[in-house]
């Protein structure tokens, strides 16, 4: 069966793209942000998903205000960069997982959440920026390491779904992949936040504190972040902040306790807290000696006995 | 035609971009949409006013266009997503229209955001509900993870140091 292993949680913030196509990631102010994705890198070349989901948000570029889809599944078989004005980001399409997503299409809306489903797609931003800093740079005519299955949220027009449907929707899409007949490695991505606001007179908002609470929570007690209602979410976390709730469709679709693999978190990129977490599902059933016994089975058990050690000691970059 | 009174409203500084506003902002919205093409790019720098009579707009939203008045366009429904493309389109970068819409210059904006970002604290009501909220904090973790973070909000200034000389 297939089967979700780790969930990834990370801002997406465009001007990181335009950092990236721009050539200015050796740029200090640049450097402090990429550099604080090395070890997630190496961390994904060494998972070798075999298809991720990533939840994400449209910003104004496949979505207009004609349409406005609560949650939309890309079912396609590839999703193209949007030209979001200026050209499309040079990076390649993305290639989908049709099989997997309809099977995920059918499963969550017999669970009764209503998706919409999308047979053709553009991605933006908001998709293509975790990728890179998960996958690193891929040249317009390379290759994504692996397919992808978007999950569009709207958190554009309020209300966005709450917190606590959203948890529950990764729960339904966990039961999905499970359900999947062939063995695939899955892992989940979150994206956007932490705390921004780009609108209004008091765009320039962050608050630190309530970003590494919630980091703190997502990781050791999600069921606290469920209960968090918009209107905080906007208080504290600024008007856009509040697509951190795509953070919890990735935790809702992870076990009940999860090891940390490991966090980042600097302000500012651009006018946002970028906040970056890696949280992996234990082998189930066999507690904590399962990093091990995952280590003994693979050929690079070196590096795999290493990440369980890391696993009791959390790493923490603060920039 | 009052718009309706919402919980959000008393965050200061802000206009949600609800559904009220989602449907007041249609036409000006859409007009942003349109600039995502540089053949209308050229077309609404060309007569910006005779451009404008393409979509529905009311008087306010076309004078708010046409002078640029960011916070006056979301006011009246538009999205910062879509009023981005109209910066985008007279050349601005996004941090210019930020610190447009907050009344200050772009460098003490970026000097603001490089500080940490504007402050929550004296920020979060209208009506005097300045304290945090109750799902930052207390419960769940228990005393020793209050001590925990107050240990972290201690260390904040020494971390924005670090990245600022990284900077």
């Amino acid at each position: 069966m297939a089967r979700i292993v780790a969930g990834i949680g990370s801002s997406h913030v465009p001007a990181i793209g335009a950092a990236l196509d721009n050539g200015k990631t050796e740029e200090p102010y640049w450097k402090r942000i990429f550099s604080g994705f090395e070890k997630s890198q190496a961390w994904m070349r060494e998972t070798k998903p075999d298809v991720a989901i990533i939840v994400y948000n449209d910003h104004a570029s496949a979505f207009s205000v004609e349409m406005i889809p609560t949650f939309a599944l890309g079912c396609a078989a590839e999703f193209p960069p949007a030209d979001e004005g200026w050209g499309p980001r040079p990076v390649p399409v993305v290639q989908g997982h049709p099989a997997l997503a309809s099977h995920i299409a059918q499963s969550v809306i017999l669970d009764e959440f209503d998706l919409t489903i999308c047979n053709k797609m553009e991605v933006d931003h908001g998709m293509t920026v975790p990728m890179n800093l998960l996958f690193g740079k891929v040249e317009k005519h390379g290759h994504w390491p692996c397919p992808v299955i978007p999950l569009a949220v709207n958190v554009v027009m309020y209300p966005p779904p709450t917190g606590h449907r959203c948890y529950m929707l990764g729960r339904a899409i966990r039961k999905a992949v499970e359900s999947y007949p062939d063995d695939l490695k899955v892992v989940i991505f979150g994206t956007g936040g932490l705390s921004h606001q780009i609108s209004g007179p008091r765009a320039g908002l962050i608050n630190s504190k309530w970003d590494k609470n919630f980091l703190d929570n997502l990781s050791s007690n999600p069921q606290k972040l469920v209960k968090i209602p918009h209107l905080d979410y906007m208080r504290e976390a600024g008007a856009e902040g509040i697509e951190m709730v795509m953070w919890l469709i990735m935790r809702g679709a992870l076990d009940d306790k999860v090891d940390e693999v490991y966090r980042f978190y600097t302000v500012p990129a651009s006018n946002t807290a970028v906040g970056h977490i890696i949280l992996a599902n234990r082998e189930r059933g066999s507690g904590r000696k399962s990093a091990a016994k995952v280590a003994a089975r693979s050929k690079r058990s070196p590096a795999r006995l290493k990440r369980a050690a890391a696993r009791t000691k959390v790493e923490r970059i603060r920039g | 035609m009052a718009r309706e009174q919402h919980d959000y409203d008393d965050i200061p500084g802000t206009f949600v971009f609800d559904a009220e506003r989602s449907r007041q902002g249609y036409g000006i919205n859409m007009f942003c949409m349109s600039l995502m093409k540089d053949d209308n790019r050229r077309a609404f720098k060309a007569n910006e006013a005779e451009y404008l009579k393409k979509f529905k707009l009311t008087p306010e939203q076309t004078e708010a266009i046409l002078k640029r008045d960011y916070n006056r366009m979301l006011e009246l429904g538009g999205n910062i997503y879509f009023t981005a493309k109209l910066g985008a389109t007279d050349g601005h970068s996004f941090q210019h229209l930020a610190a447009l819409m907050t009344g200050s210059t772009q460098q003490d904006y970026a000097a603001m955001m490089l500080g940490g970002g504007r402050s929550v604290e004296g920020n979060r009501s209208r009506s005097g509900k300045n304290a945090a909220s109750k799902f930052l904090g207390a419960g769940g973790r228990g005393k020793s993870a209050a001590g925990k973070r107050q240990a972290k909000s201690k260390a904040k200034p020494k971390s924005k140091t670090k990245s600022a000389k990284r900077k």
